[in-house]
């Protein structure tokens, strides 16, 4: 029932959105939704083996973290979205970067949309049959295309066709990929949910099942932006409007990574483990990779975000590909960088809405302008790029020991780099914008706009000194899942 | 079975050799009808209450309505033939023989056990498949982009098919909602390319890329 209601509200709440006028009463529904989705993620994450119903729809550890984080995002984005849509003006104006005159979509349909997007997150995330999940991931990129495409600017168009044909192509190859684990089951009793799949793992036909691994790699890869896939990701995520940017990078790349998790999940429990292992290593070294040249290249600040989020899906890929304590490591830091990549989207919003431009180099003095959001700016680069004391580190040092205990060194030397090229490039651009003088006058900011990527930072910081028990627990019955060791 | 899969092959040679764009549209919409009528014939002589519906719904969906959608956004456009593609249509034509052929080499190499997978039509969506992404990346016109994609959502629906994957009723009308509401969006985006860009062109959606030149000499234009 819990898991039933954590489908249905935001759906309702979604559809109802489209037709009511009002915009008070849609915004309340959408604040209801997102307060009793998370809610109800927090007693279903309690007590998982309860509310599951049947084999299609239910929650194990893994699940559990995602769709608490999920829900926990999505709260701070409606919070944060409240004030962001009163800033948006509802007239045509002219776009800041090229002067055409643009009228923003209906805000009926960004809700709706929005709703939707958590509806079909919540789905991605609970589903336990391979093919439900993927009519979920795909339907959450419809629900999200309309988001992209909320300034109606030339770019933000451009960026919305290309993240749907791309995306759309990869995720039919996942499909095709469901279709080759079904061979692979060689006329066994053709059930796949998860349940049925580790069940009768030992009798999967490995060379269908490398086949299919290969397949959905691609294809969910392309929806979570690994390298070479990755092309439509910087566009979308910086063009989308920031509340949703957040989501984009925070809790939707986390969906195609499920998927992915998922597979390999049955991989480990057929014994390829390293199989899918060495693929997602070599994937991730060359999400960080890429991801790190683009970066020290940037003159666009949302773009930059988005190429580190590149090189985080990198880091996750690598940490599972790893196994063992990699595992461990990954899963704490999909909560890591879910937090801290949100909170960096939105007080970027804030940049743009006071400063009207996304080149860093028009920036300067952010931390005078805008006291609050400067500091934010600080910190979340620190986190984002692995500092201490942030949980960031600790994730990412984990899966460094991971590599040295299995003794890759070329890997941990990689990751190592890599890390550290992305250092460099991000507080060169962050650090000038943050400090230095402005022509801008002091602005006194409003509690929406900064609550959210305050409290954020706030619980990225206490990760990084504290893991509450439940968390441990789950992160450590997660990595188990997929065959790796307890922390 | 074998004609529906001939008929299949057939109509994608047929995409890879035609310019006109209205012509495309009604061989994709042809390919609909032919799809819809495969779980049919596949199940022959016991189909049940859902293949019925799923028959109906995918004629209904990818035999009439998208394709006319695209119709719509046709003649809103100016535009009425793809132009110079990024490989002739002559060329298109052997790169199809050329694709048809390494359809047939993944078919023998699936080595299939089970007898009662036809092997024509594994072959034909297989094709299906390989043309849709061959269009993608060699086609210029955004619109084309999202006829292409039906080609390839209508050979990964004819593999399933072939394999008689019996997947559950839920999620096969599932994959078949989220293809339509994909194309759907795609059709209404295209109407703000049209209006925005004044083109359809796909290849020249550049303004954002970091690599293009384009993009750094339009940023510098505006700056």
């Amino acid at each position: 029932m819990l898991l039933l209601s954590i489908l249905l509200i935001p759906t309702v709440a979604g559809v109802a959105s489209y037709l009511v006028r009002a915009n008070s009463l849609r915004r309340a529904m959408w604040f209801i939704a997102a307060a009793a989705h998370l809610v109800l993620s927090v007693l279903a994450a309690m007590s998982p083996e309860t509310s599951s119903l049947g084999d299609w729809i239910g929650l194990d550890a893994l699940s559990a973290i995602f769709l608490v984080l999920t829900s926990t995002l999505f709260l701070g984005a409606t919070v944060y979205g409240f004030g962001y849509l009163d800033r948006e003006p509802v007239a045509p104006q002219p776009d800041s970067e090229d002067g055409s005159l643009i009228r923003n979509e209906p805000e009926p349909v960004f809700t709706g949309s929005i709703l939707l997007l958590l509806a079909t997150m919540s789905l991605a995330i609970v589903s336990r049959h391979l093919g439900l999940q993927w009519v979920a991931i795909e339907a959450t990129t419809l629900a999200s295309a309309p988001l992209i495409y909320f300034h109606r600017t030339r770019r933000s168009l451009e960026a919305a066709w290309k993240y749907l044909i791309l995306c759309s192509v990869g995720i039919a190859m996942a499909l095709l990929g469901i279709f080759f684990i079904v061979i692979a089951m060689q006329g066994e009793h053709r059930d796949l949910t998860l349940t049925a799949l580790l069940q009768q793992a030992n009798g999967l036909n490995h060379k269908w099942l490398s086949t299919a691994f290969l397949f959905m790699l691609v294809g969910y890869g392309t929806k979570m932006g690994l390298a070479p896939l990755h092309t439509w990701l910087p566009d979308a995520h910086s063009e989308a409007p920031s509340p949703v940017s957040a989501l984009l990078s925070g809790a939707l790349l986390n969906c195609a990574f499920l998927g992915i998790l998922r597979v390999q999940q049955v991989c480990a429990a057929a014994g390829m483990a390293a199989f899918g292992g060495d693929l997602l290593v070599l994937f991730g070294l060359l999400s960080m990779g890429v991801a790190g040249v683009f970066i020290l290249r940037q003159t666009d600040y949302k773009r930059m975000l988005a190429y580190s989020s590149v090189e985080h899906m990198g880091i996750l890929a690598i940490g599972v590909g790893l196994g063992g304590l990699g595992l461990f490591g990954s899963f704490l830091h999909v909560v890591n960088h879910s937090l801290v990549k949100a909170m960096l989207f939105l007080t970027a919003g804030n940049l743009m809405a006071r400063f009207h431009t996304k080149d860093t180099s028009k920036i300067q003095g952010v931390c005078r302008v805008l006291p609050i959001s400067g500091v934010l700016w600080v910190a979340g680069f620190l986190a984002i790029t692995g500092s201490p004391p942030f949980g960031t580190f600790i994730s990412e040092f984990t899966i460094l020991r991971a590599t040295i205990e299995q003794g890759r060194w070329i890997v941990a030397g990689l990751y190592s780099l890599f890390l550290i090229v992305v250092f460099v490039g991000m507080s060169a651009i962050i650090l000038k914008m943050a400090l230095g003088k402005s022509q801008e006058s002091r602005t006194r900011e409003s509690w929406t706009t900064v609550v959210t990527p305050l409290v954020f930072a706030v619980i990225a910081l206490t990760l990084g000194v504290y893991l509450p028990q439940p968390l441990l627990d789950k992160l450590n019955m997660a990595a188990q899942l997929l065959g790796g060791t307890a922390q | 079975m074998d004609i529906l899969s001939v008929l299949l092959i057939l109509s994608c040679l047929f995409l890879l050799g035609s310019s006109r764009l209205h012509v495309a549209i009604r061989v994709v919409a042809a390919q609909g009808f032919l799809l819809g009528i495969l779980p049919l014939v596949r199940s022959m002589p016991d189909i049940t209450a859902g293949i019925w519906i799923l028959s109906v719904s995918t004629i209904v969906s990818k035999g009439l309505v998208l394709p006319w959608l695209m119709r719509v956004c046709l003649r809103n456009s100016e535009i009425r033939r793809e132009i110079e593609p990024f490989v002739g249509f002559g060329a298109s034509l052997l790169c199809g023989t050329g694709l048809l052929a390494l359809a047939v080499w993944v078919t023998t190499r699936m080595q299939l056990t089970q007898s009662e997978t036809p092997a024509v039509l594994m072959i034909s969506s297989f094709f299906l498949v390989f043309v849709g992404l061959f269009i993608m990346v060699t086609r210029r016109k955004a619109i084309t982009q999202s006829l292409a994609y039906l080609v390839l959502e209508n050979g990964v629906y004819g593999v399933g098919v072939g394999m008689s994957l019996e997947f559950p009723f839920v999620v096969e009308l599932g994959i078949l909602l989220d293809v339509f509401v994909g194309v759907f969006l795609m059709g209404n985006l295209l109407f703000h390319l049209d209006r925005q860009f004044e083109h359809m062109d796909a290849d020249k959606l550049t303004e954002l890329s970091d690599l293009s030149e384009s993009a750094v000499a339009a940023r510098e234009e505006i700056a």
